[in-house]
């Protein structure tokens, strides 16, 4: 320190706190550490204050993430299009899988719902570090980015809903009462993604290596999870633990409860080669939602103060 | 602020003098560290087997280099005070300031403040496809305002901005921009709040000379509703201008803490203390 701040030391306490140490002055005013992680009651009402920004920035990301594609927006619709359409070669022309009835709904629903849940752990995973500048110029709660691209995941998978029921209408499926139960499944699934989004984020805020791993698990997961073949119809001769694992599986649980509701004649008795529905997959559902949620917020929580760190 | 060297005089005793009585602290920075983890700066070593093998031996990656970017620092600043922070290229100023505002976590150390401090960065987030009238929203609600205050603020903003006075730029993408009008959209956005605990980070530099009259009136207005004032910039007369005091860091440590006029003369005359 040079003689010259030392004569005149601008810093240092005067008057009555003459002497006291950077710690004590902090104390004594009641000073609090700056980007401390509020208790979670605090940080959930200051995420709520956000809910605007959340939705605004959701919105905008969508709007500009085509903006420079010549196409456009055409690509959210024509990108699960063509995915149904190798998927179908593959299992429905090639390995001549006739065992399901009106295969093409029920192939497209399981691509797209399974899409859902897939791009929102990608999104997940890259929301800290591709906004780590976003997350370095401005104080929010951080939970906002994860929550705004399953926001962005949810803006998404209405464009292809609507794509799946011009199929499913095509398919011969007639219109019912049953089209209802969709809502209240995919707000389920929200909830199960947004918590597995808030996960992945604060994985993949640290272990950068993460977004080159996931695609595999991912893959793997989707295989697993009945997108293009019958569960209930494969798994009966296993072993019940097995069969467990694969009937509360999240991914297959969301896919069957879309499938039935808007296609509840593939699981008609009266339908030739009818799927049955597991019991039970309406609590299943809700448990998934609830846990991966709960979770998966207070998961983000615990690092809070870390994210602008990268 | 200061018109004369005269007044900027009185103003330096009067700080001087201010410093002997008791002071309500705002800011308190306790012996702070930080440090950047960086990924991917090694290059050469990125190979397969390398990586395995740091994998097995449990060996830290050479890819992440650590960046000792602020070593050491303490002071205290105090209510209605203005600082000024100075120092070369790369010095830690900005580092700093991102830390005293929470948004880098310290190493060792502790930072503490009165309040949230809100820093203003002429680079805070905007996205350029979006069009400037989306931005201000966006970033007033990232501030924390209601959409109604977004909606009451908007054309304020807009016009401190001076965006439009050449046509109807607010409604193009910000890609459209040229850098001196993207700057001065950002600062108008992020200038729209008042704060406890300010940290201004550069702001003074952008822009035309219309705009810059305009922009250090805003932080006068700002520091009279603000506690304490935080000023990074590279213009030392924006710092005469608008601080009582200066802190100048070189290399993460600090060199120098007093008066303005004192510090930012010895730095210019590149002497050291």
């Amino acid at each position: 320190m040079s003689t010259v701040s030392e004569t005149i030391n601008l810093s240092a306490p005067g008057g009555v706190d003459a002497g006291l140490s950077q710690k004590q002055l902090a104390d004594k005013y009641g000073l609090k550490v700056s980007g401390a992680r509020p208790g979670i009651v605090a940080y959930t009402k200051e995420l709520w204050g956000r809910r605007h920004f959340i939705v605004a920035f959701a919105t905008a990301r969508l709007v500009a993430q085509y903006t420079t594609a010549k196409l456009g927006q055409v690509w959210q619709v024509v990108t699960p299009l063509l995915n149904c359409a190798v998927f179908y070669l593959v299992f429905g022309l090639i390995l001549h899988n006739r065992d399901i009835p009106y295969y093409i709904a029920w192939l497209c629903t399981g691509v797209f719902i399974f899409q859902f849940t897939q791009s929102a752990v990608q999104a997940g995973t890259r929301a800290i570090s591709d906004n780590l500048w976003l997350i370095r110029a401005l104080h929010f709660p951080r939970a906002c980015m994860p929550i705004a691209f399953t926001v962005i995941q949810l803006q998404q998978l209405l464009i292809s809903m609507v794509v799946l029921v011009v199929i499913v209408l095509c398919s011969g499926i007639p219109i019912g009462i049953t089209w209802l139960l969709v809502i209240p499944a995919l707000l389920l699934q929200f909830g199960f993604n947004t918590g597995l989004s808030l996960i992945m984020a604060r994985i993949g805020s640290k272990t950068s290596d993460m977004s080159q791993l996931m695609p595999f698990v991912l893959r793997t997961w989707m295989y697993l999870s009945g997108v293009m073949y019958s569960i209930q119809g494969n798994t009966n001769t296993w072993s019940w633990p097995f069969r467990l694992i694969m009937t509360i599986n999240p991914a297959s649980v969301f896919m069957e409860l879309i499938r039935h509701a808007l296609a509840p004649v593939i699981y008609s008795h009266h339908t030739k080669n009818h799927q049955t529905m597991p019991h039970h997959l309406w609590y299943i559902a809700l448990g998934w939602c609830v846990v991966s949620i709960v979770f998966g917020y207070i998961y983000f929580w615990k690092a809070e103060e870390e994210y602008g760190r990268g | 602020m200061a018109d004369t060297i005269v007044d900027r005089a009185e103003r330096d005793a009067q700080a001087v003098a201010n410093a002997k009585q008791t002071r309500i602290p705002t800011v308190v920075v306790d012996d702070v560290h930080i440090v950047y983890k960086v990924h991917g700066a090694a290059a050469g070593k990125g190979s397969a087997t390398s990586a395995l093998n740091r994998l097995i031996s449990r060996k830290r990656s050479p890819a992440i280099t650590e960046v000792h970017a602020v070593r050491g620092i303490s002071f205290t600043a105090y209510k209605g005070e203005a600082v000024g922070l100075i120092g070369s290229n790369g010095s830690g100023k900005s580092t700093m300031l991102s830390a005293i505002a929470g948004l880098l976590p310290t190493e060792r150390g502790g930072i503490y403040t009165d309040g949230q401090p809100s820093l203003l960065g002429v680079n805070a987030a905007l996205m350029d496809d979006l069009t400037g009238e989306r931005n201000v929203v966006l970033g007033c609600l990232a501030m924390g305002m209601s959409p109604a205050e977004v909606k009451a603020r908007y054309q304020e903003i807009v016009d401190f901005s001076g965006i439009n006075e050449k046509g109807e730029f607010i409604n193009l993408p910000m890609r459209t921009y040229s850098s001196g009008m993207a700057a001065r959209l950002r600062f108008s956005i992020a200038a729209a709040k008042t704060h406890d605990v300010l940290l201004i980070d550069e702001a003074l530099s952008t822009g035309d000379q219309a705009f810059q009259r305009r922009s250090e009136a805003r932080i006068r207005e700002l520091r009279k509703e603000a506690g304490t004032v935080f000023l990074v910039s590279h213009n030392n007369n924006a710092i005469r201008d608008t601080c009582e005091r200066t802190i100048w860091i070189e290399t993460g440590e600090l060199i120098m803490d007093g008066p303005t006029d004192e510090v930012v003369g010895m730095y210019e005359r590149g002497e050291r203390p």
